[in-house]
């Protein structure tokens, strides 16, 4: 089976990831955007591991799981604080560090 | 092959004989004023009640010594009259050694006689004198050191030993004269001497340096012995490079600005420092240099115009200052001016400028010291016109200032006639036209010293109020005495021509000079014109009425006399002013340019980084969409390089 | 020689320095005395091994000790002194105790605690000491950085108002020089790796006795040679990247501003004799006229500006300027006599700064201002500080019978038989000295008391204990050189030897056998 429907999906996923993590203010839809970049890439990790017949591409997909998931943690977690302290999820509104 | 002609003129070689029985004494003479001045001067207050008897007792001491080695020398050949004492040895570096060595040989001797004679008298006179100063230890601490300083210059026999006591003596002399610090004139004109000397002393150091070079050594035996191989330029670089120096110190032009307001110091210094020794260091430097000078013509012309210019323009300012001690240091110059004027003269002039600096070194401490004497019984006041008729309240320092007038006119017998004749006569034998400067010389120091007798001992009473001159104490006028009857019998060092014979081993023989006249013409031509001097002085001032303040309408040659030649006005336009504005355009120039420039590095980065810094606007999608750029340019520069 | 004497001067003071910042409390007596002792017992070390050290020994550097540091680079732990090293280490361990104790209570009020200042002076003595002993090239870098840190929390946490503007200012002027200077030993390490064929160990070195043999060529040499000689300059400093010092002493304490000037500065002339004219002969006779042409510059242009300093310390540091640029004109005109003289002059200047900073530092605290302008009248109420300040000055200005008048003369001479015309311009400067000085001297000391100065206090028993030993070794060594300059002498014979020049002739030879006592030191 070729390998390119996988690869032309997951180049789709990752754009429409991108272009969300760009346009959209709404935390939440970014960080959600972000995600579908990761899956996007897990997607091709696999892919080439299966391509190539090795368990390379499997393993970094597990690593990019788990900073996923930790990401999650981490990111909800200040998306939930700044939401409180400012009642607003958008993200540019919160652009106090800088300069 | 040395032709045997030229050998007969080579200078004199600077023996070397080792010190043995007196002469093992030599150091002391030194120690003695320096130990005095270290206890005065580290022993602060403890020292206050016995001070200055022992600063007394020590240069005494220096005397009664000085006098035991003189008596040993005379008892030796004459041949064998140059001993050295080793010390120590300085420094080393490379093949060049210079040790602190002390020559003692006719010059020195006459000189060491001098100082320790003259310092003593001037410290037993200081005793009377400072009486009610309360920095009294302090003062004969500084006196000592200067004796110490001096003592050093004329015995080392190294130039770099020369240097030691050269500067000795300009520090013992910027302390003397802001002995009065309190007084910011004297703070000002101590520091003025000291820096103009050191102007003075670029010629000393640079003139050794060069002595170096040329000869690998800076002893005097060393130089001495190869100067008739060195190159006339290297000599004639070394000569005026040390008259230069000798300028400094004995106030000679252009360097003289300094003596006329060195008379701030209290006025014993005035008389030691001032006029009998430090300011004739020069004379001594030349003649000590004999062996360079005797060999360089070209030298010794530029010694002789120093010296007419100076004797000339010392004595016009004489004639214009009302301040008595002013008048004296004029009077000063001017007869250094002879002294130089004669040691330019080469072997001829030598031994007649030690003898003048001798007699010289008499008459003018006694005047100095009477000045002083009249000073004390006015309250300090030093303007003449305040004075008048004190003949006969203070009739001991009239009589002994009036030996020194005499003196300094050269009326015969008085130790002055003997010396500056022999100057004059010289001088006219080697030029007319320098003899001629002597001559009018001679005639002005006559006309200003007689102006000065009848300002300050005869006309009427002009007295301030409240002042009540009256003798000074035993103290004071006893050295007064000694000093006049110095300055009256000075002369007889001349008898049989043994001040000649005496110096001819250091300086040199010399042929008589071939003057076209008679010996005792040219005296009375000399006797005639002081005459005239003295006659014109009479007329001009001591027939008139003498007013309190100085006339202001009088004509440019008394104005600029007054203004010292316009000497500080030179000074000031030429070197200071602009000095000044360079100064602080050179700050501007640090503060703009040069550390501007690192500082301007610094403020364009922190610019540059300031724009920078705006693309960190706090907007995460900008950051994003940065990200994504940089993402897409590594891709294609991958590609490019990968598949280009 | 097994017993590592340069390495107890080393740890000794830094082992102090650990001592007195884990004594408890913030700055008691007990620290002081600590770090006073503790440096005193590294200057007993210090004169065992100056009496030790014996002159006459034909080896280039005594008390050597060598170990392998690390291998990859070839860099050692290797120490040793020869006669330029062993003066510069004494004055280091002679001076500490005197800054210290004249420092007893300048570190109130400063950023931090009291005990901080007297650690970071016992370290900066260690370090220092490190910097005059090291034999390898890579050591010597590591220590001459590692000066900048003590020096650095010195200046910035104690001091005037301006200390952390200043402070920074110097860190980075010297980090600046710092780098070019690892640049340049980077290339020794490459040069030497690319030279190994002619060394028995093989592989890359920093040891100087080791570097010394390699010929660069004219190309590689001359880079090299700029690289040191521009760090060098910075740290020394020549004119024109002088201006960091005068805001430094402007903004440092008076025993700051000693160590600084009189210890740390000399790290450029000494490493100027070390490294560039040891291991680059060729470039640094290349270089010689242009850097004549700057320290004759450096000697005027800071002698001018010290006329026109109004700020006692900005004056000291200018005159520094100014000093800098006769030893650097001793060490480049290549001779006898001006290379003695500038080594001499690096003790002598050490001296005579530590004492005017010091002494103008308590004249300064009396009076709570630093401006010449604010003075005057002092001699009448404190004469023991005037006389002091005065034997200071003229030490400064080079006066007969102190010591760096020999130093001073020396360089004159040699510069003179280099060039005229060096010589005469630098000879300006003995009289630009007697005006910066006495002028300086006759506004703060002379003339009418003011009000404010009135009630001033003369110096007290610690202050003069501090400089007491100070102006004596001024004034002995003023007529008694011969210690300094009989270790001094086989030093500069040995970097005539390397750089290949011999002491131009006099037009008339010497007479050969004098017999006479006059000549005798000439044939030692």
């Amino acid at each position: 089976m070729s390998t390119t429907p996988f690869i032309i999906l997951s180049a789709i996923l990752f754009t429409i990831g991108a272009v969300g993590v760009l346009t959209r203010r709404n935390a939440l839809v970014v960080f959600m955007c972000v995600e579908l970049m990761l899956n996007a890439s897990n997607l091709a990790l696999i892919t080439f591991s299966r391509a190539n017949g090795n368990l390379d591409g499997q393993i970094a997909a597990f690593f990019v799981m788990v900073v996923a998931a930790a990401e999650v943690v981490v990111g909800l977690a200040i998306i939930m604080t700044i939401f409180r302290t400012r009642r607003s999820a958008s993200v540019d509104d919160a652009s106090l560090l800088k300069y | 092959m040395v032709n045997l002609e030229a050998l007969h003129e080579l200078p004199p070689a600077v023996g070397s004989a080792p010190t043995d029985g007196a002469f093992s004494l030599l150091w002391l003479v030194i120690a003695l004023p320096a130990l005095g001045a270290a206890v005065l001067l580290l022993g602060g207050k403890r020292t206050d009640k016995w001070g200055h008897l022992l600063a007394t007792a020590a240069v005494i001491g220096s005397f009664v010594i000085s006098l035991i080695l003189f008596f040993s020398l005379t008892g030796r050949d004459s041949g064998d009259r140059q001993v050295t004492q080793h010390l120590w040895n300085w420094f080393t570096t490379g093949s060049y050694s210079v040790n602190f060595d002390l020559l003692y040989d006719q010059l020195s001797a006459v000189f060491l006689l001098l100082i320790t004679g003259v310092g003593s008298l001037i410290h037993v006179y200081s005793i009377g004198y400072m009486e009610h100063d309360v920095r009294r230890r302090r003062f004969f601490g500084y006196l000592n050191l200067f004796v110490a300083a001096m003592l050093v210059l004329i015995l080392a026999a190294d130039y770099v030993g020369v240097f030691l006591g050269w500067e000795g003596v300009g520090l013992a002399s910027y302390l003397l004269i802001g002995f009065w610090q309190h007084k910011p004139s004297a703070a000002a004109a101590a520091k003025k001497a000291f820096v103009i000397n050191r102007v003075g002393d670029i010629g000393l150091s640079l003139g050794t340096a060069l002595i170096f070079i040329t000869f690998g050594s800076t002893s005097f035996a060393v130089v001495s012995a190869g100067s008739h191989e060195a190159s006339s330029g290297a000599l004639t670089g070394i000569g005026l490079l040390l008259l230069l120096a000798a300028c400094g110190k004995s106030a000679q032009f252009p360097l003289q600005s300094w003596l006329l307001d060195a008379m701030e110091g209290p006025t014993p210094v005035s008389a030691l420092i001032h006029a009998a020794t430090m300011v004739t260091a020069g004379v001594y430097l030349i003649v000590r240099s004999n062996f360079i000078f005797s060999l360089t013509e070209d030298a010794r012309t530029a010694v002789i115009i120093i010296g007419c210019i100076t004797l000339l323009m010392g004595a016009v300012i004489g004639c214009a200052k009302d301040d008595i001690k002013k008048a004296l240091a004029g009077s000063t110059m001017s007869q250094i001016g002879y002294m130089v004027l004669a040691a330019g003269l080469g072997p001829a002039g030598y031994a007649f400028a030690i003898f003048h600096l001798l007699t010289h070194g008499f008459f003018k401490a006694n005047m100095f010291l009477g000045a002083g004497s009249v000073m004390h019984g006015m309250n300090d006041d030093v303007n003449m016109r305040n004075y008048g008729a004190l003949r006969k309240a203070m009739p001991i320092t009239f009589a002994t200032f009036g030996i020194g007038y005499l003196a300094i006119l050269g009326v015969p017998p008085f130790a002055g006639f003997w010396s500056k004749d022999k100057i004059i006569e010289t001088a006219f034998a080697d030029n007319f036209l320098v003899g001629l400067c002597a001559l009018v010389g001679a005639g002005v120091t006559a006309f200003y010293m007689t102006r000065l007798m009848l300002l300050t001992y005869f006309g009427e009473k002009r007295w301030e109020k409240d002042v009540h001159p009256h003798e000074s104490p035993k103290v004071m006028t006893y050295p007064l005495i000694a000093l006049a009857v110095l300055s009256a019998f000075g002369g007889l060092f001349t008898l049989n021509s043994w001040i000649s014979d005496w110096l001819a081993p250091v300086v040199g023989e010399h042929g008589e000079h071939e003057l076209g006249i008679p010996a005792i013409v040219m005296s009375l031509i000399i006797l005639v014109v002081v005459a005239l001097g003295v006659a014109v002085a009479v007329q001009l001032v001591g027939k008139r009425e003498v007013p309190k303040v100085a006339p202001e309408k009088v004509s440019v040659f008394t104005r600029a006399a007054r203004a010292d030649l316009y000497g500080d006005a030179f000074n000031d336009e030429v070197i200071v002013k602009p000095g000044v504005a360079g100064i602080r355009g050179l700050a501007v120039f640090d503060r703009s340019v040069v550390d501007g420039g690192v500082e301007g590095l610094a403020t364009a980065l922190s610019a540059i980084s300031g724009r920078f810094r705006l693309l960190q606007n706090g907007f995460v999608r900008s950051y994003a969409l940065a990200l994504l750029a940089g993402a897409t340019i590594v891709i294609f520069a991958l590609l490019a390089v990968n598949f280009g | 020689m097994s017993f590592p004497w340069l390495s107890v001067m080393l740890f000794l003071p830094i082992a102090g320095a650990l001592v007195v910042m884990v004594l408890p409390g913030a700055g008691s007596a007990l620290h002081k005395q600590v770090a006073l002792g503790t440096s005193l017992l590294t200057l007993a070390v210090g004169v065992a091994l100056a009496i030790r050290y014996d002159s006459g020994s034909s080896a280039a550097y005594q008390f050597t000790e060598q170990h392998e540091w690390i291998k990859s680079f070839g860099a050692h732990y290797a120490l040793g002194v020869d006669g330029v090293g062993l003066t510069l280490v004494m004055l280091t361990v002679i001076l500490a105790p005197v800054v210290i104790l004249a420092s007893w209570n300048d570190a109130e009020g400063g950023r931090w605690s009291p005990k901080a200042f007297f650690a970071w002076m016992l370290a900066l003595e260690g370090l220092a000491v490190g910097v005059f002993a090291a034999t390898d090239v890579f050591l010597f870098y590591v220590f001459f950085e590692a000066t900048l840190i003590p020096i650095y929390f010195l200046i910035g946490g104690f001091g005037g108002p301006t200390r952390a503007r200043a402070s920074v200012k110097f860190l980075l002027y010297s980090l600046a020089g710092g780098l070019i200077m690892l640049a340049s030993v980077i290339g020794l390490y490459v040069e030497s790796a690319r030279h190994q064929g002619g060394r028995a160990s093989g592989g890359a070195t920093y040891l100087v006795t080791e570097l010394a043999k390699i010929d660069f060529g004219t190309d590689v040499g001359r880079w090299l040679f700029l690289g040191f000689f521009v760090a060098f300059a910075i740290k020394a400093p020549m004119f024109p990247v002088h201006t960091w010092l005068p805001d430094t002493t402007e903004a440092a304490t008076p025993g700051t501003s000693v160590m600084l000037v009189s210890v740390l500065d000399k790290i450029g002339t000494f490493g100027m004799l070390r490294f560039c004219l040891e291991l680059f002969p060729e470039a640094s006779k290349w270089a010689t006229p242009a850097v004549v042409v700057f320290a004759v510059i450096s000697i005027v242009y800071g002698a001018l500006m010290a006329i026109g300093s109004d700020n006692i310390p900005r004056l000291i540091a200018y005159t520094s300027v100014s000093h800098f640029g006769f030893i650097v004109l001793g060490i480049f005109v290549m001779n006898s006599q001006g290379l003695s003289g500038a080594n001499l002059y690096m003790f002598n200047h050490g001296l005579s700064t530590a004492a005017l900073f010091l002494v103008t530092g308590f004249l300064i605290s009396r009076r709570g201002s630093a401006l010449i302008s604010d003075f005057g009248g002092v001699e009448k109420v404190a004469p023991v500080l005037a006389g002091i300040f005065l034997i200071a000055g003229l030490s400064s200005l080079s006066l007969p019978g102190l010591s760096p008048f020999v130093s001073e003369f020396l360089v004159i001479v040699g510069a003179f038989s280099y060039s005229h015309v060096a010589a005469a311009f630098a000879v300006s400067g003995i009289v630009l000295a007697a005006i910066y000085i006495l002028f300086m001297y006759q506004r703060t000391m002379t003339g009418p008391t003011r009000d404010e100065v009135a009630g001033m206090k003369d110096l007290g028993t610690r202050e003069v204990a501090a400089l007491a030993p100070v102006l004596l070794l001024i004034v002995i060594l003023g007529f008694f050189p011969k210690p300094l300059l009989s270790v001094i002498n086989p030093s500069v014979d040995h970097t005539l030897e390397r750089v290949q020049k011999h002491d131009p002739a006099p037009e008339v030879p010497l007479p050969t056998s004098t017999g006479s006592s006059l000549q005798e030191g000439a044939h030692e």
